[in-house]
């Protein structure tokens, strides 16, 4: 296990930048989670990684030696596809011996490993099929111990979770994180899904455009994004922005946005809220609408929960007293990044 | 008030909407293949059948039935026993050669370069033009005084003049020239069946390979020819039925010769059913085709059925 650090990392294909400079490090052990829209470059970062595309320019690192040169197969990473890439004509257990077998590691110890990679991922009983013969959650931990059968360095997962059904999406989410703490394997995650991202990543990176927006722990992320992008990015609904201060911006999140009657004591700031249209989804109700006096281009929104809710604070095609406490507001520049005041 | 179009149904004949019924439609669809294949291959087999089991020729066609005679009299016949030989040599030979040098274009043809799509289309021409012109040429360039082909070898040093091939008047040369001519005609086919196949392989389980550590022969032979075997031998079943059927090819290079060393069962079966009117015997010839495509066919279709993934 080592720890995997990227210095100033591009990639260009031909003229247009999908990798436009990312220097990350993560250290040994670590849940790194890629967190971008699809198109963001963050696929090709994890490519460059594995070895399977060439960086334009910058190092790469594993283990404090730079690989740049070296082929995937001497890096000592292992990689887990979106569609798992397994082999359909092999069985299982060849499936997870091909890592090995490439390797000419002796046969014995082959078995070994292949034992101990199905034990620790409960596919023993499937060692004699062939991945048509699995489920999408079989099939995921085929892949997953196919990637870990040789030990790797460190374990890059390309959106392993998009194949899932989404109940079953939840449980590969607690499974995936189980393992990986117990294992210890430092572990680079990519998705576009941000509940995967919260939820999984001891850190995440949000990457927009080829570039780092920002780094940082899920709480981090959230509660203090580092500009717009981020902001808006992650949560849902997205945080509120609004103009502000003639060139500047204000944000908050909709879960911060509150009918005036039910901010508690305390510095807030009152806004006046045109409801236009409420959503009752159970354990929360959205409610959208205009605020007087700012300008933004989506509609505002407020999310509130439902059993606190006086239906006369919030009726449809009126304006209502809301508020923001102050310690949940955040401003950002003309540019959109963050400053600490307004 | 709007008046809305009247929506009730209004009563049809019962044959109104009679080619909206699924099964109607479906036969009408499939009655010209269904004619076709019983007109003009169902109808003209059992005719072989039964050719071969008269004494049918054009001198004295008659009906009678002689049983199995014909078949006897062919196999009892040395030159038939050759060509028999030959079609296999002919068509296992051609078909390796035309295989490997599709699987080699492709593999060629798969990596972007200045000018593959030109090449790509060009490289489909021998495959595109007519047999007959083809033929003509190849004929020349075997040909044993004006032979392109020693002209060249002379030049570049390999030969001299006196010791030059005779290409179609040496049995194995013969052979071997009719194999390349056809193995050419044939591997466009196969360079287009090996591009879908290896297209058609998803890039992840090639990535995987990579990542996994496989090189280029492992990847190339554990992975990728394993997944695309079925549509390869989809294209070998195509390849061997036309290839051991066929005898344009010889009936246009070497007529058969030298002294039989290129004739196939195609040809004998024309050379003897109708150059010589020998029609029953023609017949019983050809029909020595029909075990062996049987057998190829109902062993690749299990295999294919056996390998899908």
């Amino acid at each position: 296990m080592a720890a995997v650090v990227t210095q100033d990392i591009v990639k260009k294909f031909g003229e247009v930048p999908a990798v436009n400079g990312i220097s990350l490090t993560v250290p040994d052990g670590e849940f790194m989670v890629l967190l971008g829209p699809s198109g963001c470059g963050k696929t090709t970062y994890l490519r460059i990684i594995c070895g399977l595309e060439q960086q334009t320019s910058g190092d790469l690192l594993i283990g404090g030696n730079v690989v740049n040169d070296l082929p995937p197969r001497a890096r000592g990473v292992a990689m887990m596809f979106q569609s798992y890439g397994l082999y359909p004509h092999f069985t299982v257990r060849n499936n997870i011996a091909f890592p090995l077998k490439t390797q000419h590691v002796p046969h014995d110890k082959i078995e070994k490993q292949v034992q101990w990679a199905s034990q620790l991922l409960g596919i023993n009983h499937l060692l004699d099929r062939r991945p048509r013969q699995l489920s999408g959650g079989e099939r995921q931990r085929v892949a997953l111990a196919r990637a870990l059968v040789r030990e790797p360095t460190a374990l890059l997962l390309d959106e392993p979770l998009s194949n899932l059904d989404a109940k079953l999406r939840t449980m590969a989410r607690q499974e995936i994180k189980n393992f990986q703490q117990r294992v210890g394997l430092t572990t680079i995650y990519v998705t576009h899904d941000q509940v995967e991202a919260m939820g999984m990543g001891d850190r995440i990176a949000v990457i927009d455009h080829g570039n780092v927006r920002q780094v940082g722990t899920p709480t981090e992320i959230y509660n203090d994004p580092a500009d717009l992008f981020v902001a808006t990015f992650v949560g849902s609904p997205p945080m509120n922005i609004v103009s502000h201060n003639g060139g500047g911006y204000l944000g908050f999140r909709p879960e911060n946005f509150l009918p005036k009657s039910m901010v508690e004591d305390g510095a807030a700031t009152e806004f006046k809220f045109r409801v236009d249209r409420s959503e009752y989804l159970g354990a929360e109700r959205i409610v959208y609408g205009v605020m007087e006096g700012f300008e933004s281009k989506q509609l505002i929104t407020a999310k509130l929960p439902p059993a606190h809710v006086d239906e006369s604070a919030i009726r449809p095609g009126e304006w209502h007293p809301f508020a923001v406490k102050n310690s949940a507001l955040r401003y950002f520049d003309k540019d959109g990044n963050r400053t600490s005041r307004h | 008030m709007v008046a809305i179009a009247d929506s009730v149904p209004k009563a049809h004949s019962r044959f109104h909407f009679i080619l909206d019924r699924r099964d109607v439609l479906g036969s009408l669809m499939v009655a010209p293949a269904i004619l076709y294949v019983l007109l003009l291959v169902g109808v003209p087999f059992l005719m072989a059948v039964y050719y071969s089991m008269s004494a049918y020729t054009i001198y004295n066609p008659s009906w009678s039935f002689v049983g199995l005679s014909n078949f006897v009299d062919v196999v009892e016949n040395p030159a038939f026993r050759q060509t028999l030989y030959n079609t296999f040599i002919f068509t296992f030979g051609s078909q390796i050669l035309g295989l490997v040098l599709g699987k080699f274009g492709a593999l060629l043809l798969l990596r972007p370069f200045p000018g593959r799509k030109f090449v790509r289309a060009i490289i489909i021409l021998p495959w595109a033009v007519p047999i007959a012109l083809a033929t003509v040429a190849w004929q020349w360039m075997f040909d044993s005084l004006y032979s392109v082909i020693n002209w060249t070898l002379i030049a570049l040093g390999f030969i001299t003049r006196a010791n030059a091939p005779n290409w179609l008047g040496n049995p194995d040369l013969a052979m071997l020239s009719i194999i390349v001519v056809n193995a050419w005609r044939f591997f466009p086919f196969a360079i287009v069946i090996f591009l879908a196949g290896i297209t058609a392989v998803p890039q992840d389980v090639i990535d995987a390979a990579t990542v996994d550590g496989a090189g280029f022969w492992r990847k190339n032979y554990q992975i990728i020819v394993p997944m695309i075997l079925p549509i390869v031998a989809i294209g070998l079943v195509f390849g061997i039925v036309f290839t051991f059927t066929d005898l344009s090819i010889v009936f246009l290079m070497t007529n058969g010769g030298p002294v039989g060393a290129t004739s196939v069962l195609g040809f004998a079966g024309f050379q003897t059913g109708i150059t010589s009117g020998d029609v029953s015997h023609g017949a019983a010839i050809s029909l020595f085709m029909l075990p062996v495509l049987l057998v190829v066919v109902i062993f690749m279709l299990r295999f294919i059925r056996r390998r899908e993934i």
